[in-house]
């Protein structure tokens, strides 16, 4: 269990400490999507969760697979794929401040149509 | 040796910034952190050798969404203002949530990696990546090319629909 920690003075890096680097990422950005009550934050949550996808694409072609190109073009992709992502939420963010003057998740539920208007 | 200097540099910066990102009070503070993970992102990708991929994560993820961000951060905050805390339950469920998954998952890692896979040397030119993107045989991305133009034309009527005043 602890080659990690044997291979690394052998001057190698070896797979598992890239695996274990982009997991605290992903975790961390788990953590701020749950906890966090602010659209902002939970965007910058993704961000970092997306972020540590692409890096295990990216190290799991290069150690497995390095004469092959998949990981590489879909790490190019997904990154292509968050800033479209990105764009139209900070869209929906403005709108909702212009509408609500906050932009927390609790006061979401007042983007209803009223009832008695119908 | 070099090499292991460098990825521990860029582990504890990634380790450290990214749970500061999600934890910091101030939205400003949360985005730069976040620009930190997302450069030593792109310092990882150079450790592994893809150049090409380092200047996309800089020009696009560091350059462009980052901007993004400060703009919705400036437009929707006051300088300096502070985020009401959470209540200390939620926060305890969700570091507990991710501590269990953390250590299950690497947990998984560990025990399910038991080769040690060394880094080949090989190299992608420039030119053979605009030959694999521009290309439609085999293992040739044309289509998802130009999918995603079609979504980014898309994501900007979508834009432009959504954040205009009406």
């Amino acid at each position: 269990m602890f080659d990690v920690f044997s291979n690394f003075s052998s001057g190698i890096i070896p797979m598992e400490a890239y695996l274990l680097l982009s997991l605290v990422m992903f975790f961390a950005g788990i953590y701020g999507f749950i906890s966090r009550k602010s659209l902002l934050m939970i965007l910058i949550s993704i961000e970092l969760i997306l972020n540590a996808a692409d890096i295990n694409f990216v190290v799991f072609n290069r150690y497995l697979y390095a004469g092959h190109m998949e990981g590489f073009f879909f790490a190019l992709f997904t990154i292509a794929v968050s800033a479209c992502e990105t764009a139209v939420a900070i869209a929906i963010v403005i709108n909702i401040y212009r509408n609500l003057h906050n932009v927390n998740v609790d006061s979401l539920h007042e983007l209803h149509e009223p009832e008695s208007e119908q | 040796m070099a090499q292991q200097i460098i990825f521990y540099i860029l582990a504890i910066v990634i380790s450290v910034f990214s749970i500061m990102a999600v934890s910091s009070k101030r939205l400003i503070r949360s985005a730069t952190y976040l620009l930190f993970v997302l450069l030593a992102t792109a310092g990882l990708y150079i450790l592994l050798g893809y150049y090409y991929l380092f200047a996309v994560q800089t020009a696009v993820y560091a350059g462009g969404i980052m901007i993004l961000f400060i703009f919705a951060i400036l437009l929707t905050q006051k300088p300096g203002d502070k985020i009401a805390p959470e209540p200390m339950r939620q926060r305890l469920l969700a570091i507990a949530l991710s501590v269990i998954g953390l250590a299950f998952t690497a947990h998984i890692i560990m025990h399910n990696i038991n080769r040690v896979y060394t880094l080949m040397d090989t190299q992608i030119t420039t030119k053979h990546i605009g030959m694999t993107l521009m290309g439609t045989e085999k293992f040739q991305y044309l289509l998802p090319f130009e999918l995603i133009s079609v979504l980014l034309l898309a994501c900007i009527v979508g834009g432009i629909m959504i954040a205009r005043r009406r």
